[in-house]
Formats: structure tokens, sequence, C-alpha cells
């Protein structure tokens, strides 16, 4: 009983210490006060606020694009790697397994700092002294950090895959092309999905390698790219955090929570479903 | 007329995977309609084979002709051969209808296209809707799942995914079907089922099956033809009957069905000597030839012995009958199952006449049931071999240290004697372990000292070779073993064998999941 009533109060503790900041933030992103603690009163002023900031608009759109792009590419990448070493020989893929494990485990302030000494080093002796930065060394440097995990999410599906799946495709007329479309890939699908969202949250929340590998272009035109993680980083240099930030991260969270809850509803629902469903097409 | 017939040629085929021979020198003719068995134990090549077949492998050297034409090299989705696979590698994210439909949204068949012009054209062209859903139909039908369709895979039960399995195999209508062990997950009594379904299955269809087991009685029951394999080579191709009435060698006998199988010789003209007898028997070999005898456990006739006839065999009186000693019985049914021990031998007997355990039995078999076969001189083996607790090598009541990780490849031995999987983990407890031990002539040393050696026995025969001499000797426990020596022995020395680790070659006599700790 005692155990039981233990185990409750952990479990309640350790959940309670992963919301209530959250719950506080919330609560605080409908107050206008531009410090935090203090309470001056319900306003939903930071949310129109918010969307009128120009500076704080353009970070957003910047984040999300280069988290779409650089996700994009890290599934195509660490797919076509996970693929393409499963399929090696076994002493080629332990090699690649190995090789794709070091930026997983290396700290990310190494990886930056590399990337930047090598775009000076391109940039200086290879295309004449130009300065390199820009958003694609940005996308780069976002590739370099999520394709690994995007590999690693891919992998034990291949491996819990029944190796027979494959040549069944090509024993039934499928060219090694449509096996992979029609057998491989919808196999691995969990997989590419989880990657493509962890490489998605990696690029978002960002900072070392985007302060590092930044240039200018994007919505910030002729200046520096700025994004969500750079932008707060900039504001807190010079005064508080601007209070629409508040209001930001309550979306964010907002949107994250309603597709995990919607994602397992369909999931719940989906199971039912799926039987009736070719009888109605055709 | 006879070429017209064969529906696929193999020729000379060897795969070498790592410099080791899988399958070698493999050469085999089917039949169109044919219902064919690649039977041997796991291990034997059987399996390359069919994968050769399929084109998932590619032959090393040899070639493979489909009615004639050389597909070799041709890959998988070119051939018209489809594979009901072992683990039946259904597609998971498919149900029933679409994993049945898969190869036929391939298939091309030809047809003709009417232009504007009114001139007609010939064209490949896909299957239409239409047709793939009549086509899936009836292999559903045929397999009768036709109810199920729409369902997922993973709610299928084994006998119905295996079905699936032959359904979307069938469908693509395949000049072969080839099927890899596909009842082997399958419960007993389903096997049976499915067995006698499979059999109606070739026959109403009429398509050549190539069917890959190890299961010896599975074979008998459903083949036309059986191809038993061991060592990655053809052992014996014959129908089932001829199988299992004349085994080509000591193997096949012992594979295919229970069976008493004896070193024996050849003591005179149509007379063989075993089990420390001479027999009438019907096959004709020359005096003295060494041969391999084997007698299946229901051709033995037993009858009561009289008190002098015992009297007779216990003082080693040599003209009377042949005297064993009952030393268990067990209840199998339709018949009693008796262990005869002779000497240091042991005869299994089946037999519906009951007799009581611990006693004397007279022992008669009819001449024509002795199937003699050519031994094969180029090593010692041992059928009724075992393993016991330390591991070592047990042949009638002699112990050999061996290596008994060479059963199971990539694998260890641990502190408490446990073979260990390195890849999966798995345990294996080897006590008791039925084993088939082969030991090299070239490989047994024979020396003066009675004392560092394994076991001691008598040199019987010593036949001059060339260069060197060919030594038989019989231990004390009746074992024979063949020995070449470059040194001139003599007949009647009594001399020391030992059997170096490495050299012990063993076989597992069925699958290691059966020894599983």
């Amino acid at each position: 009983m005692v155990k039981k009533i233990f185990a409750q109060i952990y479990i309640w503790l350790i959940l309670l210490f992963m919301y209530i900041p959250i719950l506080v933030l919330i609560a605080f992103s409908f107050t206008t006060s531009v410090n935090v603690g203090v309470w001056t009163g319900f306003s939903f002023d930071l949310y129109p606020a918010l969307f009128q900031d120009g500076e704080i608009m353009a970070a957003l759109g910047n984040t999300l694009i280069i988290a779409f792009i650089s996700s994009a590419v890290s599934v195509l990448l660490g797919t076509t790697g996970a693929i393409g070493a499963f399929y090696s020989k076994k002493r080629a893929m332990r090699a690649l397994d190995s090789v794709n494990q070091i930026p997983v485990v290396n700290a990310e302030i190494v990886m930056a700092l590399s990337l930047t000494v090598m775009f000076v080093f391109v940039g200086s002796y290879i295309f004449r002294g130009a300065n390199l930065f820009s958003f694609w060394t940005l996308l780069i440097g976002h590739v370099v950090l999520s394709a690994p995990f995007v590999y690693l999410s891919i992998k034990p599906k291949l491996q819990q895959m029944d190796p027979n799946l494959y040549e069944a495709a090509l024993d039934l007329g499928a060219t090694p092309r449509s096996a992979l479309y029609r057998v491989t890939l919808p196999q691995i699908l969990p997989g590419i999905l989880s990657g493509f969202l962890l490489a998605f949250t990696l690029s978002l929340d960002d900072f070392i390698i985007t302060t590092f590998t930044r240039g200018p272009g994007l919505l910030n035109g002729q200046g520096t790219i700025e994004t969500l993680s750079t932008l707060v980083q900039a504001k807190i240099k010079k005064g508080p955090i601007p209070p629409e930030m508040r209001a930001l991260t309550t979306i964010i969270f907002l949107v994250v929570l309603l597709l995990v809850v919607g994602v397992t509803l369909y999931r719940y629902f989906h199971k039912d479903k799926k039987h009736s469903r070719r009888r109605m097409a055709r | 007329m006879e070429e017209n017939n064969t529906i696929i040629e193999l020729i000379n085929v060897t795969k070498t995977f790592d410099g080791m021979d899988a399958v070698s020198d493999f050469s085999l003719k089917i039949k169109k309609g044919e219902f064919v068995t690649l039977l041997g134990p796991s291990g034997c090549g059987k399996s390359t084979t069919l994968r050769m077949i399929a084109g998932f492998d590619t032959p090393t050297s040899g070639q493979i002709l489909l009615e004639g034409e050389d597909i070799t090299k041709l890959p998988p989705y070119k051939r018209p051969i489809n594979t009901v696979f072992q683990r039946y590698a259904l597609f998971p994210h498919l149900d029933v209808y679409d994993n049945v439909a898969f190869g036929l949204k391939f298939k091309k068949v030809p047809d003709v296209k009417i232009k504007r012009n009114g001139t007609k054209k010939e064209i490949m062209r896909h299957l239409t809707r239409k047709e793939i859903d009549d086509k899936v139909a009836r292999a559903l039908r045929m397999v009768d799942l036709d109810e199920l369709e729409d369902r997922d895979i993973s709610t299928l039960s084994g006998g119905q995914q295996q079905r699936v399995a032959i359904a979307r195999a069938i469908v693509n209508e395949p000049s072969i079907l080839l099927l890899d062990e596909p009842l082997g997950a399958l419960d007993l009594k389903m096997r049976k089922d499915m067995q006698i379904e499979l059999k109606e299955m070739h026959k109403k269809i009429g398509i050549t099956f190539i069917y890959v087991t190890h299961d010896q009685e599975e074979a008998l029951t459903m083949s036309d033809t059986i191809v038993v394999m061991n060592n990655g080579a053809i052992q014996q191709v014959g129908n089932p009957i001829d199988i299992y009435n004349e085994p080509n060698n000591a193997f096949v006998a012992n594979f295919i069905g229970e069976s008493n199988i004896y070193n024996a010789t050849m003591v005179g003209k149509l007379k063989v000597r075993f089990l420390n007898h001479v027999f009438d028997c019907v096959d004709d070999f020359p005096l003295n030839e060494k041969v391999d005898v084997v007698i299946r456990p229901e051709d033995v006739d037993l009858k009561k012995a009289s008190k002098e006839e015992i009297e007779n065999f216990k003082n080693k009186k040599k003209d009377g009958p042949l005297i064993g000693y009952i030393s268990s019985r067990l209840f199998k049914g339709i018949h009693y199952q008796y262990v005869i021990n002779i000497g240091k031998n042991e005869l299994i007997v089946q037999d519906t006449k009951e007799f009581k355990t611990d006693e004397y039995i007279k022992i008669e078999i009819d001449p024509e049931l002795i199937h003699i076969m050519n031994k094969d001189l180029t090593s010692n083996v041992f059928y009724d071999a075992w393993i016991d607790k330390q591991n070592r090598l047990v042949i009638s009541d002699m112990t050999f240290s061996c290596d008994v990780k060479q059963l199971l490849p990539g694998s260890s031995i641990d502190e408490e004697g446990y073979l260990i999987d390195s890849k999966t983990g798995k345990k294996y407890d080897l006590k008791d372990a039925d084993v088939i031990a082969e030991i090299g002539l070239n490989d047994i040393e024979m020396s003066d000292s009675h004392e560092d050696c394994d076991v001691t026995g008598e040199i019987i025969s010593l036949i001059y070779k060339g260069d060197h001499y060919q030594a038989l000797i019989r231990t004390e426990e009746e074992e024979e073993f063949i020995v070449d020596t470059p040194y001139d022995w003599n007949e009647g020395d009594i001399v020391g064998i030992s059997i170096p680790e490495d050299k012990i070659k063993l076989t597992l006599k069925g699958d290691i999941s059966k020894y599983e700790a």
C-alpha cells in the first residue's frame, strides 16, 4: 500500500517538474508585463502583438524554412545511407555504423567550429577569398547535425524487416527499384517519419551550429539570418526576453500537443476502420 | 521426346561461399508437372540449390536451363518461377488481397491494339483491374481464403498465412513453384493437413513443384521424386519407394526411415557377415568386400529361442541361429519396438508380437530384406555415435575428444559446457545428442603403445595398396576402423589407435534447435 502511494507520488512529482514550467509560461502569455513573474492583469494583447512583430515573424519563418529543408535533405541522405549500409557487406556496414556514430556522440561545439573553419578555409583557398557564409552553409550545418540521427532511426527498422521480403518482391516480378518502393520503403516508413520529426526538432531549436554557420539570406535579405534561438539570444543580450516570445512558445507547444494527440487518436481509430476500405473502393 | 518433357535442368552446378562448397557439381533434370523434393539435413545445400533456381544466388559454376534456355544469370524478376518462403515473407503493410495481387501488377500480357487507321499492332500491356480481380479471386478460392481478402496479414493464423503465401505464388501461373520448407512453422496437425492439401493442389494445377524439406516423412508422403542431399552433393535420386527400399548408401538409409546399419564383410558367395553372424543374402558382392548392411526394423522376425539354442549361443557355438537379448520394449500402437542387444551391438526391431524384456530371443532375417550397399571407403563413418556430458564423442562405449563447435558455425563453449551461438546468444546442451561421426582413413594414428591411446584393437586384415597399407582394426567393442598406414604391421597385432580431436567430423542428426537449453 505504502509502496503504491510512493510510486504514485514519484510519478506525479516528475510530471509536475516537467510540465509546471510550461503551464507557468502559458499562464504568463496572457499578461503583458515585460518582466516575467509580475502579473499585470489578464489580456490577449501579446498574441496580436506577436504577429505584428516583424523581427519575430521573420525569425519564425527562417526557422521553419530551414527546419523543413534540412530535415528533408537529412531524410534523403539518412534513408539512402541506411539502406545502402544495410545491403553492404558486414564489415562495410559495421564501419559505416561507427562513422555515423561519431557525430551523434560528438560535442556539437566541435562540429560547429570545424564547419566554420572548413567554410573559411574553402572560401579563402578555393573560392579566392569569398565569404561563403549564407543560407547554404547553414543548411549544410543542419544536415550534418541531423542526418546521422535519421540513419539511426531507420537502421533498426531495416534490421527488424524479414530479409525475405525484398526477395519475395523480386520473385513476384518486381524490379529492384519497384521492390524498394513497394516493399522496403513502406516497411521502414515509421522509421523515416520519426527520423524526419527528429531532424525537424533538432533543426528547430539548434543554436550553436546556427550561430557558427549562418550568413545573410532568407527572410532577412541582406542581413544575417536570425532564427528563433539566435533572435532570443540577441534580445537578452540587450534586455529582457521580448514578452511576445511567451505567446510564440505557447503556440509552438500547443501545435506539438495537437500533433501528438492527433496521431494517437488516429492510430487508435484507424485499426478498426481499415478493413472495410476496399470493398467500397471497388 | 524426353527433351520436351524436361522443364528445368541443372548442369554441374556448384556454389561456393567463402571458399566452401555449399553445393558441388549438382546435376538434375526435372520433368514437367513433377513433384520433386530436395531432402537432406540442415546445411546440406538444398536451400542454396533452391535459391539458385529462384535466381537469388548465382552459381559459381555450372548452368541452369529452363525449357532449354539458359537462365543461370537471369535475375529473379525475369524468371517464370515463384517461391513460397519458409516464413512466408508476406508483405505486412498490405492486406491479403494486395499481397496476392502484388505479382500480377508487374505482369504483362500480349494484346492486339487497333490503331486509328485500322491497322493492328501487337503490344504488351499490363493486366486490367478486372483481370487482376478475377485471378486473385480464383487463387484465393483455391486456398479457401476467399472470405478473408480484406484482412490484415497480422490478424491471420499461421496456417492462413501459409495459404496466402501459396496463393500469392500460384496466382502468377509460374512454370515452377518452389517451396522452401513451407510447413516448418506449423504445428503437427496443421502440417499433416497441409501436406495432403499441397499434394492435391499439385494435382489440380499441374505445375512443377520443387519442395525443400529436412523431414523425410514429408518427403516420402508427397513427392514423385526425392533427391537426397548431403554435404552439397546428391546422394540418391529416385521415387519414394526406391529410396526407402533400395538406399544407395548408408547415409540415405540412415536419413530415410529408421534403420539398423552395420559394417559387414562378404564371407562367401551370397553370404555376408555382420553382428558376428553369417547371413544368406541376395546381393552379389566380391568375396572379402567391406560393405554396409541396412536392416529395416520392421524386416526382422523375432521367434522364441529354445533352451538348447540359447546354451549353444552362450557357449559361442558359431553355427546356431542368431540370438539376442531384449533390453527394452516400447508399445507404439500397432507394434512393439524392441531394442535387442547382440554382443555390443544394438538391433532395433518393430514387431506386432509380444515378447518379454530381459529374455533371449531368436532373430531371423529374410535374405531378401538384407540390403547390402557399397561401402564408401574414403572415411570411417559411425552412424550411431552420440555426445556425452563432457562434450566427448561416444562410439559404442569408446570415448574420444572431439570438437563440438563444428556443429554450429561461429559458436563457442562456455565454462558449463554449453554450446553458445555467438550470433544469437542461444545456448545448446549437446548431452546425448545423436551424431554421425566421420574420420578420414589417414587421420587415425596407430601405435604399439597401449597407454597413450584412445582405444586398442586387433588388426584383422592388412592390405597392401601400392604405396601404403590399409589396416582393418577391430576393437573389443566390435567396432571396426579402417586405417591407412605407411608401416607394415602384422595381422593379429594388438595396436593402440588415437584420433586427433580436430580430425573428427561431426554431423548432427536432426536440427540443432532440438538441443536448445
